[in-house]
């Protein structure tokens, strides 16, 4: 049972992530208002940008840059951390910010149209028109 | 897979920075799309918010004679074209600028962008690369907006001119590509680069991988500009934060 416990305990960061990616995820579904739910997806977008970055980290790594003066055909892989999810994350947060202005541009022409924020509101102004 | 990255990446692409030659070797075609991604999310911001220049929108509109400094105010009416007259338009929350904030973000400004360049030109060696100095250029163009105004900004850095910069970063990530092919390489493989200008394998894999940073970079930093300056003026690129 302690086993069990300490399995579940070891990696407390990741617990973290979940709970932030939850509250993105809450936002996203119960909120109403647009802005808000686009906050929400940004949390989210984030919590997954430190899961994988924490994916990639090891004990007692370096960041993935080779050291001047490394035998290029000698290179000890446990003394870097792992490349790959930084690629992955750094695009993803060039490409989180473009997408988003995009989508802020969408909420803008609807506030404009419509006068307000609130998804219920701008839902029963198209039915009833 | 991150094993055999860290271990064969400075033989294969003879790049220190790891993350680079990842990101501008082994997934150059998958960089090349994101960065027609962010050209794309600067158009969409475009397409979707931008009014037309001749558009009449009634609002008070504020002008301020430029030698005198007396601020008149028009209810109601289109804004009036001020080409060449002695008035200049100003924003309606207008007020003198605060000289502190002015003369530190002016001087902030040159060294941010030098950072940014600097960042940019070591991408390979140090943490660094097209995406986040694009980020950073942005950034200062953003600030000179935010501590003056945005028709400061607008004046310095057309709308033109950033849409042109927008598209020439991607056609240079694609002109990179393409004369690799027409040297006979495969698509962005940045040998042919060594080749082409007769130099050794290594700085033509560095300059390969440069070049196509600086596309990267310019992309980026267009594009967010033009989201800035749409999303905080309503589309009118006069009036804003």
């Amino acid at each position: 049972m302690l086993d069990i416990f300490a399995q579940f305990t070891a990696k407390y960061n990741y617990w973290a992530y979940i709970v932030i990616m939850m509250v993105g995820l809450f936002a996203m579904i119960a909120k109403r208002n647009l802005i808000k739910k686009m906050i929400g997806l940004s949390i989210f977008q984030t919590s997954i940008m430190l899961f994988y970055v924490a994916i990639g980290a090891k004990k007692g790594a370096t960041i993935p840059i080779l050291l001047s003066g490394t035998d290029p055909h000698h290179i000890d892989a446990t003394m870097y951390v792992n490349p790959l999810p930084h690629v992955l994350m750094l695009t993803a947060i060039v490409v989180g910010v473009a997408t988003l202005g995009v989508a802020l541009a969408l909420i803008l022409r609807i506030y404009e149209k419509h006068g307000t924020l609130e998804e219920d509101e701008i839902i029963s102004q198209i039915r009833s028109s | 897979m991150g094993q055999r990255f860290i271990e064969k990446s400075y033989e294969e692409t003879h790049t220190p920075n790891i993350v680079t030659a990842v990101l501008a070797d082994y997934r150059g075609f998958d960089t090349m799309f994101e960065t027609v991604v962010v050209f794309i999310a600067g158009l969409a911001c475009f397409f979707i918010v931008r009014i037309r220049k001749d558009e009449c929108i009634p609002d008070t509109y504020y002008y301020r004679h430029k030698t005198t400094g007396i601020v008149v105010h028009k209810k109601q009416l289109c804004a009036l074209p001020l080409r060449g007259s002695a008035f200049e338009q100003v924003d309606a929350d207008w007020a003198p600028q605060d000289v502190v904030i002015t003369t530190i973000c002016r001087l902030l400004i040159p060294f941010i962008q030098i950072f940014g360049l600097y960042v940019l030109a070591h991408g390979h060696y140090s943490p660094g690369g097209g995406f986040q100095a694009g980020v950073l250029i942005a950034a200062t163009f953003i600030l000179l907006a935010i501590s003056h105004d945005l028709r400061t900004l607008v004046t310095r850095l057309k709308e033109s001119t950033t849409h042109l910069v927008s598209a020439t970063g991607v056609l240079l990530y694609f002109g990179i590509g393409v004369s690799m092919l027409l040297t006979g390489h495969h698509f962005l493989d940045y040998n042919g680069l060594a080749g082409l200008l007769g130099m050794s394998l290594s700085s033509g894999h560095s300059l390969g991988i440069l070049l196509v940073e600086v596309g990267v970079a310019l992309t980026v930093a267009a594009s967010l500009i033009t989201i800035f300056k749409l999303l905080s003026s309503k589309g009118t690129v006069t009036e804003g934060l």
